[in-house]
């Protein structure tokens, strides 16, 4: 298994990386257990995501896909953000491993955590909006034992 | 050592070791000039016969073995299936479906085992406890009239405990019961004496000890008599038949000789680097050693930090030049990491924070005050971007 470049540049160089001081939304996706843990903080001003910014407990994949992710939606709108998905982030790092492949879920839904918590915050239901997030389905195994 | 002009610490010799040149210097000539195949009669063939079975002297020397108890094999895995299913299957004759061994082996061992439950064997995994070392009361309570083999690992890949074999031999041979160790972490770092322990099987690879990939051996307690397990030419006592990998074998016998000669020495150095190791890492908050303090490898260590990831650790480590490994489930391919951690009694999310580092006589004691100096900075960094750490230190539910 061998990451690409921009992966290791990513994880040797996270963006956006700490905690954040009032956020407007924050998710939490992933479990100890499994060895990922992703944490979104999301600042919306209007209908724009103006800052971002992630914790992640994870491989060195979790780390460049949180990394990414927060790229991909800092700036754009509510709307925009929601329509990331974890292919975009995949292929923004230049691919990868396949056994890695759901880091990247994680992150696209460590995004929409932060965006529904942000509704929430304003007492909107968010499941209409961005639907119900799954359970990454390898956590879900593991939690059965 | 240096790659691609960047200086290197290679600090996982339980992973492999390098092939010292005294080694190679021995290997080369069954490459060059005796390359003739051992079971002709023409010189140059010939000429690789002799060195053979002085090999085969050499091996069985080290082990307190005769030479005649020792086939040459490709390394661990091919003897250990060897020697558990064949002695599986030849007691099973007798009646006997019942394979005693624990929790932590090395897959190749574990797996070979889970093969012979498929086949309708009965296995018992002991527990090593948090110490990561066996019981040998425990052991004996798990024999019965139906007990096969013991198949116990002399010495643990992942964090170096030395098991109790003596005490292991002795209650194996008061029940008449096949007793078989995987002595490949062991071989080169501790003395060895089949005889005095009691020991019917052990297998070694020599890649562990600066010898190459490919070549390995097997001892085979005299009397005992196993199926073969390469039908074909006389090659190994007819056991297992293949033109035999001279230089490998060569280059086996000299790396043995090497360590038993130096292994005093050295690990006289590699317990002063371990333990100064040791010392400094627990100063980091929320770190442990895996497995006993005392009864263990002299040159290898486990360490598991609390709040963050095994694999992204040895990323941040390889960017440092220091080669290591770890237990985690990323670098496993799977979800679950280490058994061997698991097994120890770690929680998942603590056991995905382990470190494995192992060193031989080729490391220096400066190797152990660079990581001294990088690894605390590298968990700190680690743990500055992970939630889980942030929970574990405010004391906040986790997932």
């Amino acid at each position: 298994m061998a990451y690409s470049e921009k992966v290791m540049e990513h994880f040797a160089n996270p963006r956006n990386v700490g905690e954040m001081e009032d956020p407007s939304g924050v998710g939490e996706v992933g479990n100890s257990k499994c060895g990922d843990i992703m944490r979104m903080y999301i600042k919306v001003e209007g209908d724009v995501i103006t800052d971002v910014k992630f914790m992640t407990f994870g491989c060195g994949a979790a780390i460049a896909t949180s990394s990414m992710a927060t790229e991909l939606v800092k700036g754009k709108t509510i709307k925009e953000a929601l329509t990331l998905t974890n292919k975009a982030v995949m292929e923004a790092l230049d691919g990868l491993p396949a056994v890695k492949v759901h880091c990247s879920v994680l992150a696209e839904q460590a995004i929409k955590a932060a965006v529904s918590d942000y509704y929430t915050r304003q007492g909107i239901d968010p499941v209409s909006i961005v639907g119900v997030l799954e359970e990454c389905e390898d956590c879900h195994d593991v939690e059965e034992e | 050592m240096e790659l691609n002009g960047k200086k290197v610490i290679y600090a996982d010799n339980a992973a492999t070791t390098s092939v010292s040149p005294a080694v190679l210097d021995a290997m080369l000539p069954f490459y060059k000039e005796f390359y003739g195949n051992p079971s002709s009669l023409y010189s140059v063939g010939n000429a690789a016969k002799k060195p053979l079975e002085d090999a085969r002297a050499v091996v069985a020397k080290c082990l307190g073995a005769l030479p005649n108890e020792i086939y040459f094999t490709s390394g661990g895995s091919e003897s250990d299936n060897w020697a558990i299913k064949g002695a599986a299957h030849k007691m099973l004759k007798q009646g006997k479906n019942h394979i005693i061994t624990t929790k932590f082996e090395h897959h190749a061992v574990l797996h070979t085992c889970a093969a012979l439950e498929k086949e309708g064997f009965t296995v018992t995994y002991l527990d090593v406890h948090e110490n990561g070392i066996v019981v040998p009361e425990e052991l004996e309570a798990a024999i019965t009239e139906k007990t096969a083999l013991v198949t116990v690992m002399y010495a643990n890949n992942e964090i170096g405990t030395i098991q109790p074999i003596s005490e292991i031999g002795a209650i194996c041979k008061k029940h008449g019961v096949l007793f078989h160790t995987d002595a490949v972490q062991a071989v080169g770092n501790v003395h060895i004496n089949v005889k005095e322990q009691n020991i019917d099987m052990l297998f070694l690879s020599g890649h562990k000890l600066h010898a190459p990939k490919g070549v390995g051996a097997l001892y085979i307690r005299r009397g005992l008599v196993l199926p073969n397990l390469i039908d074909g030419g006389a090659q190994e006592r007819s056991r297992r038949a293949g033109t035999e990998n001279v230089a490998g074998i060569v280059g086996l016998a000299k790396a043995m000789e090497i360590a038993h000669e130096t292994m005093d020495e050295k690990n006289l150095k590699l317990r002063r680097m371990q333990d100064k190791l040791i010392t400094e890492i627990l100063k980091i908050d929320r770190s442990r050693l895996n497995g006993d303090r005392e009864k263990r490898l002299p040159g290898n260590i486990s360490f598991c930090f609390e709040g963050i990831e095994g694999e992204s650790l040895l990323l941040m480590l390889d960017m440092k030049g220091v080669c290591a490994s770890s237990g985690s489930a990323c670098t496993s391919g799977s979800l679950d990491p280490s058994h061997v951690l698991l097994a120890i009694g770690l929680r998942h999310e603590v056991a995905h924070g382990s470190l494995r580092l192992s060193f031989s006589d080729v490391n220096e004691e400066s190797d152990v005050d660079y990581i001294i100096e990088v690894l605390p900075q590298i968990v700190e960094r680690l743990r500055a971007m992970s939630p889980l750490w942030d929970a574990i230190i405010h004391g906040k539910e986790i997932n």
